[in-house]
């Protein structure tokens, strides 16, 4: 299988302390990478530098490079509207705009140059069934989206991130706020997205890496320890910290 | 990715909409420049010692301002004076004693009523109640400036009390202290730099307020001390601005801007001191 | 009885703080109840259509005519100008300041601002007096620049003090996430601020608008020394009289009903205001709930 995304010799310090030391991976095409560890271990971090939204904090370094489909993302003259356009973003905290759930989808859509009401029309509804969530909000589309659930936020935020059709999905802990239902319908949503696109997804539920992933990377202190297939890492795992680990004698 | 850049339409958007942005700041920003160099440059070089130290005279058509800077410090030492108690006091009622949540509530909103109303309807009001009722006087110009400057202190004295830790109360309340005792020990000194704070702002205000002085206060320029001044009627500062401005005799234009220059500076002075004091007590409250 | 006594004392000291606490609410009704009460008599006297839509003010001549449609038109369109001019330099401003500005820049333009905010009334005044009015005069080519125009322009710079700060405050209230979002959709920072950060301000922003709406139908001094002072029904480059500036300019030698029609003006703008401060707490308070 092709990989998307790879990082070579990636570190990252957030002023003077190092956040990511030496990445090397490669991320396969069409199917769920999870990145697991412990708390500060680095995961999001690292999720982050492959839309560059690292950038927008104060004090950031970054050395080595960033592969997405062969071009360096971190190559000056990079327009980084455009790679997040094709790397998509699910956020922790479900963050729908203050707006209506018609607008909410829209927004990335109009920003990237769409017009027209049926072009919009069509876009909005692909993407909510896209998110699996267009049966539940197809007949109050104008009505303000805090007024949805927790779940049907987050899986708002996933079909609005879907609306500008990006590549590469990344989640980063998308059901850490949820309800153990929504996070099953959430789960299931990205195992089907996963026929279309990339997911890279954070979490530090390992019983949620183990169900929904193909690929598992393991982080310890801003290193990449291992990264293999799922039941492969979590079966026989190569590495001592990464048995330690799985096996919660850390963590 | 396909193509490499956003799109044209995009660009000029967000150059559009920085440019307004970046305009705007600069034209504020010039313009506070503007005024300040402007009133600056026009009325210090008529600021003399003579005007600053004589009383006008008819007979010698001469103009002096001493009277009006003493009437806007009288002013301002009478309003804050009978202002502190009563907004320091209400502040301490609304933290420390009031448990009808409903009369709270509408002391509150009274007092935001207050902050609204435009300063030349306090000017009537004040006219109707103290100069209809004792004549013209500074001291009916001060009642009326108390009333306008009661929120300002009110709200100030409310936010540090906020900040007096519940436990010192607790701790003592625990020793055995009544609450009037525990109020005047604890609570009291906890609001010292809201106090200060709400005396800047209000000096700040009552230095520049003039609509409100001009049917309380009365327009004379007689020199007197400060408990003469109280009941006999007289310009402030701002006030004798504009009589200069409107009827502009010989040297009133002068004197009218060298008042302007005046009232610039001790703005300017007034905010310093406020920056100042919110730093200092910033600071010492993060000890 | 030690104990009784303390007792007494701590009721008392509890009823001391009760009436200073009650000094405000008296304030306001004592306003209201005295505009009321002086400005009815007028009111009855003239009627109230004829006062409020009699379109001559003509309070000292031999037959008195009392409307005060000049005055409220003026207000109204003096204020809809000042904002007009203020509230799109004022709600950039505040992007600038709240999202764009350097930390150094960012301080020295809010000092600026907060200059602008303390500089007095008949300062403002006076500068128009000298500056603004001959200049509107050359400019436009009109016999007198005393206009409604003059005044628009103070007003508008005015305003903006209140107009920034709290747009700035509303604007840096909106929560990071709903950037991060708009952003991580390929949004560049300026258009985040725009779509996302300012929609999300709405009611913080519209606060902002209403505050200015009342610091300028309320402003007197300043407005009476550039507008030209002169009852006629408004235009931009007539000599025009607001209703602040209509009690404040015959209030020294009036008597009798041309008195207690200047009451009755007072009333009316005292009502705007009110009007306008339960717009602002409206507006205020959904701000609050995140609306």
């Amino acid at each position: 299988m092709s990989s998307i995304i790879t990082a070579k010799d990636l570190c990252l310090w957030y002023g003077g302390t190092q956040a990511l030391k030496n990445i090397d991976i490669q991320i396969p095409e069409n199917s769920i990478t999870a990145l697991i560890g412990s708390s500060g271990c680095g995961k999001s971090t690292f999720l982050k530098t492959l839309n560059r939204m690292n950038d927008l904090i104060p004090g950031v370094k970054i050395t080595g490079e960033v592969n997405y489909e062969g071009t360096d993302i971190y190559a000056p003259g990079l327009d980084v509207n455009l790679l997040r356009k094709e790397i998509g973003m699910v956020f922790q905290k479900p963050n729908p705009f203050p707006m209506s759930i018609y607008d909410n989808i829209a927004y990335g859509p109009r920003t990237h140059g769409v017009k027209g009401r049926a072009r919009l029309d069509e876009i909005v509804e692909r993407s909510l069934r896209g998110a699996a969530i267009w049966e539940e909000v197809k007949d109050r589309l104008r009505k303000n989206a805090l007024g949805l659930s927790g779940g049907q936020q987050q899986r708002l935020c996933i079909a609005r991130a879907l609306a500008v059709e990006p590549k590469v999905l990344l989640m980063d802990e998308p059901t850490s706020a949820l309800d153990p239902i929504s996070t099953s319908k959430i789960e299931e949503l990205a195992m089907r997205l996963k026929e279309r696109y990339t997911i890279v997804i954070v979490t530090h539920n390992m019983q949620q890496a183990v169900r929904i992933s193909d690929y598992t990377a393991f982080f310890l202190l801003g290193e990449l320890v291992e990264f293999g297939g799922t039941e492969h890492l979590f079966a026989q795992p190569e590495r001592k910290k990464t048995e330690d680990y799985i096996t919660g004698r850390f963590g | 990715m396909e193509n490499n850049s956003i799109s044209t339409g995009r660009k000029a958007y967000i150059a559009l909409m920085k440019g307004l942005c970046l305009l705007s700041a600069a034209v504020t920003c010039g313009i506070a420049l503007f005024l300040i160099g402007y009133v600056l440059f026009k009325g210090v070089p008529s600021i003399t010692w003579e005007l600053l130290s004589t009383r006008p005279s008819y007979l010698a058509g001469t103009i002096g301002i001493l009277p009006d800077i003493l009437n806007t410090v009288y002013l301002i030492i009478a309003t804050l004076l009978i202002v502190l108690p009563l907004g320091v006091g209400a502040a301490i009622y609304l933290t420390e004693y009031a448990q009808n949540k409903r009369l709270a509530a509408v002391i509150e909103y009274a007092a935001e009523t207050l902050s609204g109303i435009p300063s030349i309807i306090f000017g009537l009001a004040g006219m109707l109640l103290f100069a209809n009722t004792f004549g013209s006087c500074l001291l009916a110009g001060a009642l009326t400036l108390v009333i306008m400057n009661l929120p300002t202190v009110m709200r100030t004295a409310q936010e540090s009390l906020k900040t007096v830790p519940a436990g010192y109360r607790e701790g003592a309340f625990g020793l055995g202290a009544g609450k009037w005792r525990v109020v005047r020990t604890v609570v009291l000194p906890g609001c010292v730099d809201g106090v200060v704070t709400g005396c800047v702002l209000s000096a700040g205000r009552i230095l520049g307020e003039s609509a409100a002085l001009l049917f309380t206060a009365g327009l004379a320029h007689t020199l007197n001390g400060f408990f003469a001044s109280l009941a006999s009627p007289g310009a402030a500062l701002t006030v004798a601005l504009y009589l200069y401005a409107k009827e502009p005799g010989p040297g009133g234009a002068e004197a009218s801007f060298a008042i302007a220059a005046i009232l610039m500076a001790l703005t300017l002075g007034i905010n310093l001191i406020a920056i100042l004091a919110g730093r200092y007590f910033k600071r010492r409250s993060a000890l | 009885m030690i104990r009784k006594r303390q007792q007494l004392v701590e009721t008392i000291i509890h009823g001391i703080f009760l009436l200073l606490g009650l000094v405000t609410v008296g304030c306001v009704l004592l306003i209201t109840v005295y505009l009321i009460l002086s400005g009815i008599p007028a009111l009855r006297q003239v009627g109230l259509v004829p006062f409020l839509l009699g379109d001559t003010w003509e309070s000292t001549a031999k037959e008195p005519s009392f409307g005060i449609l000049p005055f409220v038109l003026t207000s109204v369109y003096g204020t809809a100008g000042a904002i007009f001019f203020g509230v799109p330099v004022g709600f950039f401003a505040a992007v600038y300041l709240a999202k764009m500005a350097p930390a150094r820049i960012k301080a020295t333009v809010e000092s600026a601002v907060s200059l602008l905010a303390g500089i007095p009334s008949v300062v403002y005044g006076l500068v128009g007096m000298l500056i603004l009015v001959p200049g509107i005069r050359t400019l436009f080519r009109v016999p007198d620049g005393a206009s409604l125009l003059a005044a628009i322009v103070v007003l508008a710079i005015m305003i903006l003090p209140s107009i920034i700060k709290v747009s700035v405050t509303a604007l840096e209230a909106v929560p990071q996430e709903y950037e991060d979002a708009s952003l991580a959709l390929g949004a560049t920072p300026v258009e985040t601020y725009f779509r996302v950060s300012a929609p999300a301000a709405k009611s913080g922003i519209a606060a902002a608008v209403v505050l200015g709406v009342g610091r300028a139908i309320g402003e007197a001094m300043a407005v009476m020394m550039v507008s030209g002072n002169v009852p006629n029904m408004p235009a931009l480059f007539q000599s025009v009289r607001f209703l602040t500036t209509a009690v404040a300019s015959e209030m020294a030698y009036s008597s009798g009903l041309q008195r207690q029609a200047l009451f009755s003006i007072a009333l009316v703008l005292y009502l705007f205001i009110l009007l306008i401060n339960a717009a602002l707490n409206f507006f205020l308070k959904r701000n609050k709930e995140g609306g």
